[in-house]
Protein backbone atom coordinates (compact mmCIF):
# COMPACT_ATOMS: atom_id res chain seq x y z
CA UNK A 1 0.00 0.00 0.00
CA UNK A 2 0.97 3.23 -0.56
CA UNK A 3 2.20 5.42 2.72
CA UNK A 4 1.28 8.84 1.28
CA UNK A 5 -2.39 8.31 1.17
CA UNK A 6 -3.48 9.35 4.69
CA UNK A 7 -6.26 7.84 6.55
CA UNK A 8 -8.54 9.69 7.94
CA UNK A 9 -8.96 10.08 11.75
CA UNK A 10 -10.95 9.29 12.91
CA UNK A 11 -12.32 6.96 11.15
CA UNK A 12 -16.34 5.69 11.04
CA UNK A 13 -17.12 2.02 11.49
CA UNK A 14 -21.12 1.59 10.39
CA UNK A 15 -22.34 -1.43 12.19
CA UNK A 16 -26.62 -2.62 11.22
CA UNK A 17 -29.11 -2.67 11.12
CA UNK A 18 -28.55 -6.16 9.95
CA UNK A 19 -25.85 -7.39 11.84
CA UNK A 20 -24.86 -11.08 13.69
CA UNK A 21 -24.31 -8.71 16.87
CA UNK A 22 -27.45 -7.42 16.79
CA UNK A 23 -30.47 -9.61 17.26
CA UNK A 24 -32.79 -6.46 15.86
CA UNK A 25 -32.08 -4.10 13.21
CA UNK A 26 -30.74 -1.11 14.49
CA UNK A 27 -28.29 1.10 12.86
CA UNK A 28 -24.84 2.12 14.89
CA UNK A 29 -22.12 4.44 13.66
CA UNK A 30 -19.08 4.94 15.48
CA UNK A 31 -16.42 7.72 15.17
CA UNK A 32 -12.89 5.48 16.33
CA UNK A 33 -9.09 6.17 16.69
CA UNK A 34 -7.75 2.80 16.46
CA UNK A 35 -9.62 0.44 18.53
CA UNK A 36 -10.69 3.28 20.97
CA UNK A 37 -14.49 4.62 20.27
CA UNK A 38 -14.46 8.14 20.29
CA UNK A 39 -17.94 9.27 19.28
CA UNK A 40 -21.27 6.65 19.35
CA UNK A 41 -24.37 6.94 16.98
CA UNK A 42 -27.19 5.10 16.72
CA UNK A 43 -30.36 5.42 14.52
CA UNK A 44 -33.33 3.17 15.58
CA UNK A 45 -36.70 3.17 13.80
CA UNK A 46 -36.29 0.08 11.42
CA UNK A 47 -38.55 -2.34 13.41
CA UNK A 48 -41.44 0.19 13.49
CA UNK A 49 -44.84 -1.16 12.93
CA UNK A 50 -47.13 1.56 13.82
CA UNK A 51 -48.42 -0.12 16.41
CA UNK A 52 -50.40 3.23 18.22
CA UNK A 53 -52.29 3.96 14.79
CA UNK A 54 -53.60 0.20 14.68
CA UNK A 55 -54.61 0.55 18.20
CA UNK A 56 -56.40 3.64 17.68
CA UNK A 57 -58.47 1.52 15.31
CA UNK A 58 -59.55 -1.32 17.29
CA UNK A 59 -61.45 -1.88 20.87
CA UNK A 60 -59.71 -2.63 23.81
CA UNK A 61 -60.39 -6.24 23.40
CA UNK A 62 -58.72 -6.75 20.53
CA UNK A 63 -55.30 -4.36 21.14
CA UNK A 64 -54.91 -6.68 24.62
CA UNK A 65 -53.87 -8.97 21.85
CA UNK A 66 -51.64 -6.25 19.93
CA UNK A 67 -49.79 -5.35 23.23
CA UNK A 68 -48.70 -8.63 23.78
CA UNK A 69 -47.33 -8.48 20.29
CA UNK A 70 -45.54 -5.14 21.08
CA UNK A 71 -42.31 -7.10 22.51
CA UNK A 72 -42.40 -11.13 22.14
CA UNK A 73 -40.20 -11.45 25.66
CA UNK A 74 -42.16 -8.81 27.46
CA UNK A 75 -45.82 -9.64 26.36
CA UNK A 76 -47.07 -9.59 29.60
CA UNK A 77 -45.82 -6.09 30.87
CA UNK A 78 -47.09 -3.87 28.17
CA UNK A 79 -50.86 -5.62 28.39
CA UNK A 80 -50.85 -4.90 31.59
CA UNK A 81 -49.86 -1.58 32.29
CA UNK A 82 -52.43 -0.73 28.97
CA UNK A 83 -55.35 -3.23 30.79
CA UNK A 84 -54.34 -1.06 34.07
CA UNK A 85 -54.91 2.65 32.27
CA UNK A 86 -58.14 1.24 30.25
CA UNK A 87 -59.32 -0.13 33.81
CA UNK A 88 -58.85 3.38 35.51
CA UNK A 89 -60.65 5.41 32.39
CA UNK A 90 -63.45 3.34 33.11
CA UNK A 91 -63.09 2.53 36.80
CA UNK A 92 -63.42 -0.83 37.11
CA UNK A 93 -62.54 -2.80 40.13
CA UNK A 94 -60.25 -5.71 39.25
CA UNK A 95 -61.15 -9.05 41.13
CA UNK A 96 -58.12 -9.15 44.00
CA UNK A 97 -57.30 -13.06 42.83
CA UNK A 98 -57.26 -11.72 39.02
CA UNK A 99 -54.47 -9.10 40.23
CA UNK A 100 -52.72 -11.82 42.16
CA UNK A 101 -52.59 -14.01 38.76
CA UNK A 102 -51.46 -10.82 36.84
CA UNK A 103 -48.64 -10.62 39.43
CA UNK A 104 -47.42 -14.24 39.21
CA UNK A 105 -47.36 -14.30 35.81
CA UNK A 106 -45.43 -10.38 35.42
CA UNK A 107 -42.74 -12.37 38.10
CA UNK A 108 -42.31 -15.54 36.01
CA UNK A 109 -41.78 -13.39 32.85
CA UNK A 110 -39.03 -11.65 34.79
CA UNK A 111 -37.40 -14.85 35.55
CA UNK A 112 -37.30 -16.25 32.21
CA UNK A 113 -36.40 -12.55 30.31
CA UNK A 114 -33.69 -12.29 33.02
CA UNK A 115 -32.05 -15.54 32.41
CA UNK A 116 -32.80 -15.23 28.66
CA UNK A 117 -31.11 -11.93 28.72
CA UNK A 118 -27.54 -13.42 30.85
CA UNK A 119 -27.62 -16.23 28.45
CA UNK A 120 -27.17 -13.52 25.39
CA UNK A 121 -24.92 -11.34 27.45
CA UNK A 122 -23.06 -14.60 28.02
CA UNK A 123 -22.87 -15.46 23.95
CA UNK A 124 -22.13 -11.53 23.36
CA UNK A 125 -18.97 -12.32 25.63
CA UNK A 126 -17.94 -15.53 23.54
CA UNK A 127 -18.72 -17.44 26.17
CA UNK A 128 -21.27 -20.11 24.18
CA UNK A 129 -21.43 -22.95 26.84
CA UNK A 130 -22.99 -20.46 29.43
CA UNK A 131 -25.95 -19.20 26.71
CA UNK A 132 -26.55 -22.91 26.47
CA UNK A 133 -26.81 -23.55 29.96
CA UNK A 134 -28.54 -20.86 30.71
CA UNK A 135 -31.00 -21.40 28.15
CA UNK A 136 -31.35 -24.83 29.32
CA UNK A 137 -32.43 -23.65 33.16
CA UNK A 138 -34.86 -20.63 31.39
CA UNK A 139 -37.35 -23.89 29.58
CA UNK A 140 -38.20 -24.42 33.65
CA UNK A 141 -40.34 -21.32 33.77
CA UNK A 142 -41.37 -21.78 29.78
CA UNK A 143 -42.63 -24.65 30.49
CA UNK A 144 -44.78 -23.73 34.17
CA UNK A 145 -45.44 -20.38 32.24
CA UNK A 146 -47.38 -22.92 29.19
CA UNK A 147 -49.12 -24.54 31.69
CA UNK A 148 -50.53 -21.41 33.55
CA UNK A 149 -51.49 -19.79 30.14
CA UNK A 150 -51.49 -22.27 26.74
CA UNK A 151 -48.96 -20.27 25.78
CA UNK A 152 -44.74 -20.04 25.86
CA UNK A 153 -44.39 -16.14 24.18
CA UNK A 154 -47.50 -14.25 24.02
CA UNK A 155 -49.06 -15.62 26.57
CA UNK A 156 -52.61 -13.53 26.34
CA UNK A 157 -53.96 -14.07 29.43
CA UNK A 158 -54.29 -10.56 30.40
CA UNK A 159 -58.61 -8.80 29.67
CA UNK A 160 -59.50 -5.84 30.35
CA UNK A 161 -60.66 -6.03 33.99
CA UNK A 162 -59.03 -9.20 34.94
CA UNK A 163 -57.52 -12.87 33.19
CA UNK A 164 -58.60 -14.96 30.94
CA UNK A 165 -57.71 -17.97 32.82
CA UNK A 166 -57.48 -19.06 36.37
CA UNK A 167 -54.98 -20.39 38.72
CA UNK A 168 -56.14 -24.52 39.43
CA UNK A 169 -55.36 -26.18 43.08
CA UNK A 170 -53.53 -28.61 41.02
CA UNK A 171 -51.28 -26.50 39.47
CA UNK A 172 -49.75 -24.98 42.41
CA UNK A 173 -47.41 -27.96 42.96
CA UNK A 174 -45.63 -27.59 39.44
CA UNK A 175 -44.86 -23.71 40.19
CA UNK A 176 -43.40 -24.91 43.57
CA UNK A 177 -41.51 -27.27 42.11
CA UNK A 178 -40.29 -25.03 39.44
CA UNK A 179 -39.63 -22.43 42.28
CA UNK A 180 -37.60 -24.87 44.41
CA UNK A 181 -35.55 -25.65 41.42
CA UNK A 182 -34.41 -21.29 40.68
CA UNK A 183 -34.20 -21.32 44.17
CA UNK A 184 -32.03 -24.22 44.29
CA UNK A 185 -29.26 -23.09 41.00
CA UNK A 186 -29.12 -19.35 42.46
CA UNK A 187 -26.03 -20.08 44.06
CA UNK A 188 -25.01 -21.77 41.01
CA UNK A 189 -25.71 -19.20 38.65
CA UNK A 190 -24.12 -16.56 40.78
CA UNK A 191 -21.00 -18.50 40.78
CA UNK A 192 -21.02 -19.41 36.97
CA UNK A 193 -21.48 -15.56 36.33
CA UNK A 194 -19.63 -13.55 39.14
CA UNK A 195 -16.92 -15.62 39.76
CA UNK A 196 -15.31 -16.35 36.38
CA UNK A 197 -12.80 -14.70 35.66
CA UNK A 198 -13.32 -14.11 32.11
CA UNK A 199 -16.72 -12.68 32.89
CA UNK A 200 -14.64 -10.60 35.45
CA UNK A 201 -12.12 -9.37 33.40
CA UNK A 202 -14.23 -8.40 30.39
CA UNK A 203 -17.33 -6.60 32.65
CA UNK A 204 -15.41 -4.89 35.69
CA UNK A 205 -15.28 -1.26 34.65
CA UNK A 206 -16.44 -1.49 31.32
CA UNK A 207 -19.63 0.41 29.96
CA UNK A 208 -20.00 2.37 33.18
CA UNK A 209 -23.18 4.85 33.54
CA UNK A 210 -22.57 7.00 36.74
CA UNK A 211 -25.20 7.37 39.44
CA UNK A 212 -25.51 11.32 37.78
CA UNK A 213 -26.10 9.92 34.38
CA UNK A 214 -28.21 7.50 34.86
CA UNK A 215 -30.81 10.06 36.64
CA UNK A 216 -29.84 12.61 33.74
CA UNK A 217 -31.21 10.19 30.91
CA UNK A 218 -33.83 9.34 33.17
CA UNK A 219 -32.97 5.45 32.56
CA UNK A 220 -35.39 2.79 34.27
CA UNK A 221 -35.35 -0.55 35.72
CA UNK A 222 -32.19 -2.83 36.07
CA UNK A 223 -30.07 -0.38 33.93
CA UNK A 224 -30.88 2.54 36.53
CA UNK A 225 -31.06 0.34 39.68
CA UNK A 226 -27.19 -1.10 38.90
CA UNK A 227 -26.05 2.34 38.86
CA UNK A 228 -27.45 2.89 42.07
CA UNK A 229 -30.91 4.56 41.30
CA UNK A 230 -32.83 3.46 43.96
CA UNK A 231 -36.31 2.91 41.68
CA UNK A 232 -38.57 0.32 41.26
CA UNK A 233 -42.45 0.73 40.13
CA UNK A 234 -43.40 -2.34 42.45
CA UNK A 235 -42.22 -0.68 45.33
CA UNK A 236 -42.27 3.32 44.51
CA UNK A 237 -46.31 3.20 42.89
CA UNK A 238 -47.71 -0.25 44.00
CA UNK A 239 -50.31 -1.82 41.95
CA UNK A 240 -51.86 -5.31 41.25
CA UNK A 241 -50.86 -7.22 43.87
CA UNK A 242 -47.30 -5.64 44.99
CA UNK A 243 -48.68 -3.48 47.54
CA UNK A 244 -49.70 -6.86 49.57
CA UNK A 245 -45.89 -8.06 49.16
CA UNK A 246 -42.63 -7.74 50.84
CA UNK A 247 -40.52 -6.13 48.06
CA UNK A 248 -37.32 -3.70 47.90
CA UNK A 249 -35.48 -2.82 45.28
CA UNK A 250 -32.73 -4.45 44.36
CA UNK A 251 -29.12 -2.83 44.17
CA UNK A 252 -26.01 -4.42 43.06
CA UNK A 253 -24.27 -2.79 46.79
CA UNK A 254 -26.58 -5.37 48.59
CA UNK A 255 -24.83 -8.26 47.21
CA UNK A 256 -20.84 -6.49 46.49
CA UNK A 257 -20.80 -3.47 48.84
CA UNK A 258 -20.00 -1.15 46.18
CA UNK A 259 -21.86 0.20 42.90
CA UNK A 260 -19.19 1.01 40.22
CA UNK A 261 -22.66 1.07 37.38
CA UNK A 262 -20.63 -1.08 35.07
CA UNK A 263 -22.09 -4.44 32.84
CA UNK A 264 -20.85 -6.63 35.86
CA UNK A 265 -23.28 -4.92 37.90
CA UNK A 266 -26.31 -5.18 35.63
CA UNK A 267 -25.29 -8.76 35.68
CA UNK A 268 -25.50 -8.83 39.34
CA UNK A 269 -28.90 -6.84 39.86
CA UNK A 270 -30.71 -9.03 37.08
CA UNK A 271 -29.33 -12.06 38.62
CA UNK A 272 -30.69 -11.30 42.03
CA UNK A 273 -33.86 -10.18 40.57
CA UNK A 274 -34.62 -14.00 39.21
CA UNK A 275 -34.25 -14.91 43.25
CA UNK A 276 -36.71 -11.71 44.07
CA UNK A 277 -39.06 -13.21 41.83
CA UNK A 278 -39.16 -16.63 43.25
CA UNK A 279 -39.90 -14.99 46.49
CA UNK A 280 -42.42 -12.72 45.15
CA UNK A 281 -44.10 -15.40 43.52
CA UNK A 282 -44.13 -17.54 46.66
CA UNK A 283 -45.56 -15.27 48.49
CA UNK A 284 -48.41 -14.67 46.41
CA UNK A 285 -49.21 -18.57 46.09
CA UNK A 286 -49.39 -17.71 50.04
CA UNK A 287 -51.63 -14.95 49.89
CA UNK A 288 -54.16 -15.39 46.72
CA UNK A 289 -57.57 -14.81 47.73
CA UNK A 290 -60.49 -17.38 46.04
CA UNK A 291 -62.63 -15.56 44.21
CA UNK A 292 -63.43 -14.14 40.42
CA UNK A 293 -60.61 -13.53 37.55
CA UNK A 294 -62.70 -10.81 36.09
CA UNK A 295 -64.85 -7.84 36.54
CA UNK A 296 -67.27 -9.07 33.36
CA UNK A 297 -67.32 -12.34 31.89
CA UNK A 298 -68.91 -11.62 28.87
CA UNK A 299 -66.98 -9.81 25.86
CA UNK A 300 -70.28 -7.98 24.34
CA UNK A 301 -70.73 -6.05 27.98
CA UNK A 302 -67.02 -5.26 28.01
CA UNK A 303 -67.57 -3.48 24.43
CA UNK A 304 -70.59 -1.66 26.01
CA UNK A 305 -68.88 -0.44 28.52
CA UNK A 306 -66.10 1.38 26.43
CA UNK A 307 -68.82 2.91 24.54
CA UNK A 308 -69.64 4.81 28.31
CA UNK A 309 -65.87 5.44 29.13
CA UNK A 310 -64.81 9.22 28.90
CA UNK A 311 -61.51 10.06 30.34
CA UNK A 312 -57.42 9.63 30.21
CA UNK A 313 -55.70 7.56 32.58
CA UNK A 314 -51.90 6.00 32.40
CA UNK A 315 -50.87 2.73 33.47
CA UNK A 316 -47.48 1.41 34.47
CA UNK A 317 -45.39 -1.56 35.53
CA UNK A 318 -41.90 -2.72 36.26
CA UNK A 319 -41.27 -4.72 33.13
CA UNK A 320 -38.16 -6.87 33.45
CA UNK A 321 -36.44 -4.04 31.47
CA UNK A 322 -37.66 -1.05 33.15
CA UNK A 323 -40.64 1.25 33.80
CA UNK A 324 -43.57 0.66 30.71
CA UNK A 325 -46.20 3.48 30.76
CA UNK A 326 -49.26 3.55 29.28
CA UNK A 327 -51.67 6.34 28.35
CA UNK A 328 -54.97 6.30 26.84
CA UNK A 329 -57.23 8.27 26.39
CA UNK A 330 -61.21 7.37 25.54
CA UNK A 331 -63.79 9.67 24.36
CA UNK A 332 -67.02 7.34 24.07
CA UNK A 333 -66.12 5.29 21.33
CA UNK A 334 -64.89 1.71 20.99
CA UNK A 335 -61.63 2.39 20.46
CA UNK A 336 -59.48 4.48 22.44
CA UNK A 337 -58.93 8.31 20.59
CA UNK A 338 -55.16 8.65 22.25
CA UNK A 339 -52.99 5.62 22.63
CA UNK A 340 -49.08 6.25 23.69
CA UNK A 341 -46.79 2.99 24.57
CA UNK A 342 -43.65 4.30 26.28
CA UNK A 343 -41.96 1.28 26.25
CA UNK A 344 -38.56 0.74 28.94
CA UNK A 345 -35.69 0.45 25.99
CA UNK A 346 -36.79 3.71 25.03
CA UNK A 347 -35.77 5.73 28.10
CA UNK A 348 -32.95 3.10 28.44
CA UNK A 349 -31.40 3.59 24.67
CA UNK A 350 -29.67 6.92 25.69
CA UNK A 351 -27.62 5.38 27.61
CA UNK A 352 -25.71 4.12 25.26
CA UNK A 353 -23.68 6.80 24.02
CA UNK A 354 -22.01 7.74 27.88
CA UNK A 355 -21.46 3.94 28.28
CA UNK A 356 -19.85 3.17 24.80
CA UNK A 357 -17.77 5.84 24.45
CA UNK A 358 -13.84 5.32 25.22
CA UNK A 359 -14.59 1.68 24.62
CA UNK A 360 -12.90 -0.61 23.01
CA UNK A 361 -14.58 -1.64 19.13
CA UNK A 362 -14.94 -5.64 21.03
CA UNK A 363 -16.85 -4.34 23.93
CA UNK A 364 -19.69 -3.06 21.91
CA UNK A 365 -21.54 -5.79 21.82
CA UNK A 366 -21.26 -6.78 25.64
CA UNK A 367 -22.31 -3.04 26.29
CA UNK A 368 -24.65 -2.96 23.64
CA UNK A 369 -26.38 -5.87 25.45
CA UNK A 370 -26.15 -4.93 29.11
CA UNK A 371 -29.50 -2.74 28.69
CA UNK A 372 -31.29 -5.51 27.66
CA UNK A 373 -32.34 -3.36 24.65
CA UNK A 374 -35.75 -4.11 22.85
CA UNK A 375 -36.00 -2.01 19.64
CA UNK A 376 -39.29 -3.72 19.15
CA UNK A 377 -40.67 -1.86 21.73
CA UNK A 378 -38.80 1.60 20.61
CA UNK A 379 -39.14 2.30 17.24
CA UNK A 380 -41.91 5.34 16.49
CA UNK A 381 -42.05 7.39 13.54
CA UNK A 382 -41.72 11.04 13.50
CA UNK A 383 -43.78 12.91 10.77
CA UNK A 384 -42.13 16.35 9.53
CA UNK A 385 -44.88 18.92 7.99
CA UNK A 386 -43.58 21.77 6.10
CA UNK A 387 -40.08 21.37 6.98
CA UNK A 388 -40.60 22.86 10.62
CA UNK A 389 -38.72 20.66 13.54
CA UNK A 390 -40.89 20.92 17.17
CA UNK A 391 -38.66 20.07 19.83
CA UNK A 392 -40.22 20.38 23.62
CA UNK A 393 -37.68 20.71 26.44
CA UNK A 394 -38.12 19.63 30.01
CA UNK A 395 -38.60 22.84 30.73
CA UNK A 396 -41.45 23.67 28.38
CA UNK A 397 -43.12 20.00 29.21
CA UNK A 398 -42.89 21.18 33.16
CA UNK A 399 -44.37 24.77 32.02
CA UNK A 400 -47.35 22.62 30.31
CA UNK A 401 -47.72 20.21 32.86
CA UNK A 402 -47.99 23.31 35.68
CA UNK A 403 -50.20 25.12 33.65
CA UNK A 404 -53.03 22.29 33.12
CA UNK A 405 -52.26 21.76 36.86
CA UNK A 406 -53.61 25.36 37.47
CA UNK A 407 -56.57 25.17 35.39
CA UNK A 408 -57.51 21.79 36.78
CA UNK A 409 -57.63 23.96 40.31
CA UNK A 410 -59.46 26.61 38.69
CA UNK B 1 -18.99 -28.70 -5.39
CA UNK B 2 -20.94 -31.71 -4.26
CA UNK B 3 -18.51 -34.90 -4.44
CA UNK B 4 -20.31 -37.53 -2.91
CA UNK B 5 -23.46 -37.53 -1.29
CA UNK B 6 -21.64 -38.21 2.27
CA UNK B 7 -19.31 -34.98 1.98
CA UNK B 8 -22.69 -33.20 1.97
CA UNK B 9 -22.79 -29.94 4.07
CA UNK B 10 -24.83 -29.64 7.23
CA UNK B 11 -27.64 -27.03 7.13
CA UNK B 12 -26.82 -23.62 7.70
CA UNK B 13 -29.31 -20.71 8.58
CA UNK B 14 -29.02 -17.48 8.60
CA UNK B 15 -31.27 -15.32 10.51
CA UNK B 16 -33.16 -12.23 9.07
CA UNK B 17 -35.19 -10.03 11.70
CA UNK B 18 -37.42 -7.81 9.55
CA UNK B 19 -39.64 -5.85 11.69
CA UNK B 20 -40.22 -8.80 14.20
CA UNK B 21 -41.44 -8.26 17.42
CA UNK B 22 -38.79 -10.66 19.20
CA UNK B 23 -41.15 -13.45 20.05
CA UNK B 24 -39.96 -15.89 17.13
CA UNK B 25 -36.32 -14.57 17.47
CA UNK B 26 -36.39 -15.83 20.75
CA UNK B 27 -38.06 -18.77 19.60
CA UNK B 28 -35.37 -19.78 17.07
CA UNK B 29 -32.62 -19.54 19.66
CA UNK B 30 -34.39 -21.23 21.86
CA UNK B 31 -34.95 -24.20 19.06
CA UNK B 32 -30.87 -23.50 18.91
CA UNK B 33 -30.62 -24.38 22.81
CA UNK B 34 -29.81 -27.73 24.20
CA UNK B 35 -33.44 -29.23 24.94
CA UNK B 36 -34.39 -29.12 21.00
CA UNK B 37 -30.37 -29.25 19.76
CA UNK B 38 -30.76 -29.23 16.21
CA UNK B 39 -27.13 -28.92 16.23
CA UNK B 40 -26.31 -32.30 16.91
CA UNK B 41 -27.24 -32.16 13.28
CA UNK B 42 -24.96 -29.71 12.50
CA UNK B 43 -27.82 -27.47 12.13
CA UNK B 44 -26.62 -23.71 13.22
CA UNK B 45 -27.39 -20.40 12.91
CA UNK B 46 -24.42 -18.01 10.87
CA UNK B 47 -23.27 -14.48 11.04
CA UNK B 48 -23.04 -14.09 7.11
CA UNK B 49 -25.76 -14.86 4.33
CA UNK B 50 -22.92 -15.92 2.42
CA UNK B 51 -22.41 -19.13 4.55
CA UNK B 52 -25.66 -19.94 4.50
CA UNK B 53 -27.96 -22.25 3.01
CA UNK B 54 -31.45 -21.17 4.53
CA UNK B 55 -32.37 -17.89 5.65
CA UNK B 56 -35.20 -17.60 8.46
CA UNK B 57 -37.21 -14.16 8.06
CA UNK B 58 -39.53 -13.24 11.33
CA UNK B 59 -41.41 -10.12 11.33
CA UNK B 60 -43.97 -8.45 8.62
CA UNK B 61 -41.62 -6.68 6.98
CA UNK B 62 -41.25 -2.84 6.91
CA UNK B 63 -40.58 -0.12 5.02
CA UNK B 64 -36.66 0.12 5.64
CA UNK B 65 -35.82 -2.88 5.97
CA UNK B 66 -37.18 -4.37 2.56
CA UNK B 67 -34.12 -2.97 0.76
CA UNK B 68 -32.25 -5.32 3.07
CA UNK B 69 -33.89 -8.10 2.74
CA UNK B 70 -33.82 -8.07 -0.98
CA UNK B 71 -29.52 -8.06 -0.30
CA UNK B 72 -29.60 -10.47 2.16
CA UNK B 73 -31.56 -12.66 0.01
CA UNK B 74 -29.24 -12.21 -2.79
CA UNK B 75 -26.05 -12.63 -0.94
CA UNK B 76 -27.10 -16.31 -0.31
CA UNK B 77 -25.61 -18.75 -2.70
CA UNK B 78 -27.86 -20.84 -4.99
CA UNK B 79 -29.01 -23.27 -3.96
CA UNK B 80 -31.24 -21.89 -1.27
CA UNK B 81 -34.20 -22.03 0.60
CA UNK B 82 -36.39 -19.29 2.65
CA UNK B 83 -38.40 -19.95 5.51
CA UNK B 84 -40.97 -17.76 6.43
CA UNK B 85 -41.46 -18.23 10.50
CA UNK B 86 -44.34 -16.62 12.33
CA UNK B 87 -47.90 -15.43 11.88
CA UNK B 88 -46.88 -11.95 10.46
CA UNK B 89 -44.27 -13.12 7.64
CA UNK B 90 -47.38 -15.27 6.31
CA UNK B 91 -49.93 -12.72 5.87
CA UNK B 92 -49.17 -9.29 8.21
CA UNK B 93 -50.72 -11.30 11.07
CA UNK B 94 -52.04 -9.16 14.05
CA UNK B 95 -50.43 -6.28 12.10
CA UNK B 96 -52.50 -6.40 8.87
CA UNK B 97 -53.62 -3.08 8.20
CA UNK B 98 -50.29 -1.14 9.20
CA UNK B 99 -48.82 2.03 6.81
CA UNK B 100 -45.59 0.22 7.44
CA UNK B 101 -45.57 -2.95 5.64
CA UNK B 102 -44.25 -3.79 2.49
CA UNK B 103 -44.88 -7.48 3.73
CA UNK B 104 -46.08 -10.04 3.62
CA UNK B 105 -42.85 -11.54 3.25
CA UNK B 106 -43.85 -13.28 0.27
CA UNK B 107 -44.42 -10.08 -1.50
CA UNK B 108 -40.78 -9.10 -1.44
CA UNK B 109 -38.83 -12.78 -1.74
CA UNK B 110 -39.59 -15.88 -2.89
CA UNK B 111 -40.69 -18.28 0.57
CA UNK B 112 -40.57 -21.87 0.05
CA UNK B 113 -41.52 -22.88 3.30
CA UNK B 114 -44.51 -21.31 5.78
CA UNK B 115 -43.94 -21.76 9.42
CA UNK B 116 -46.86 -20.47 11.10
CA UNK B 117 -48.18 -19.36 14.69
CA UNK B 118 -47.69 -16.31 16.82
CA UNK B 119 -44.42 -17.29 17.58
CA UNK B 120 -44.31 -20.92 16.52
CA UNK B 121 -43.32 -23.89 19.16
CA UNK B 122 -39.49 -24.83 18.41
CA UNK B 123 -41.24 -28.33 17.82
CA UNK B 124 -42.39 -26.74 14.94
CA UNK B 125 -39.38 -24.69 13.57
CA UNK B 126 -37.70 -27.99 13.48
CA UNK B 127 -40.63 -29.32 11.58
CA UNK B 128 -40.11 -26.59 9.36
CA UNK B 129 -36.46 -26.88 9.25
CA UNK B 130 -36.73 -30.68 7.82
CA UNK B 131 -39.06 -29.81 4.79
CA UNK B 132 -36.79 -26.89 4.09
CA UNK B 133 -33.96 -29.43 4.27
CA UNK B 134 -35.94 -32.00 1.98
CA UNK B 135 -36.64 -29.07 -0.76
CA UNK B 136 -32.90 -27.98 -0.76
CA UNK B 137 -31.65 -31.43 -1.30
CA UNK B 138 -34.16 -31.83 -4.42
CA UNK B 139 -32.54 -28.39 -5.49
CA UNK B 140 -29.45 -29.70 -5.02
CA UNK B 141 -30.40 -32.62 -7.54
CA UNK B 142 -31.48 -30.40 -9.86
CA UNK B 143 -27.89 -28.36 -10.54
CA UNK B 144 -26.25 -28.93 -13.29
Amino acid sequence: MSDDTKKAVPYTVPIGPTHPALKEPVMFTFQMEGERILKADFAPGQAHRAIEWMGMRRNPVQIVHLTDRICGICGVSHTLSFARAVEQVMEIEVPERADYIRAIIAEFERIQSHILWAGVAAHELGYDTLLHLSWRVREFAMDVLELLTGNRVNYGIIQVGGVRRDITPDQHETIHNCLDYYSDLKAKLLQVFLEDKTIQMRCRDCGVLTHEEALKLCTVGPTARASGVKMDVRVDYPYAAYGDLEISPVLPDAYLGETRGDVYDRIVVRLLEVDQSVDLIRQCLDLIPAGDITWEAKIPKILSAFKKAHGEAIGRHEAPRGEVFHYVRMDGKEHPTTWKVKASSYSNLMSWIPMLEGEQIADIPIVVASIDPCLSCTDRVAIVRDGRRGIMTKEELTRLSVEKTRRLMR
Amino acid sequence: MNITKSFNRSLWAFHFNSGSCNGCEIEIVATLTPRYDPERFGIKLVGSPKHADLLLVTGPVVKKMRPRLLRVYEQIPDPKVVMCVGACGISGGPFYDSYNLDGPIDDVIPVDVYVPGCPPRPEGIIFGVVRALQKLERLQGELP
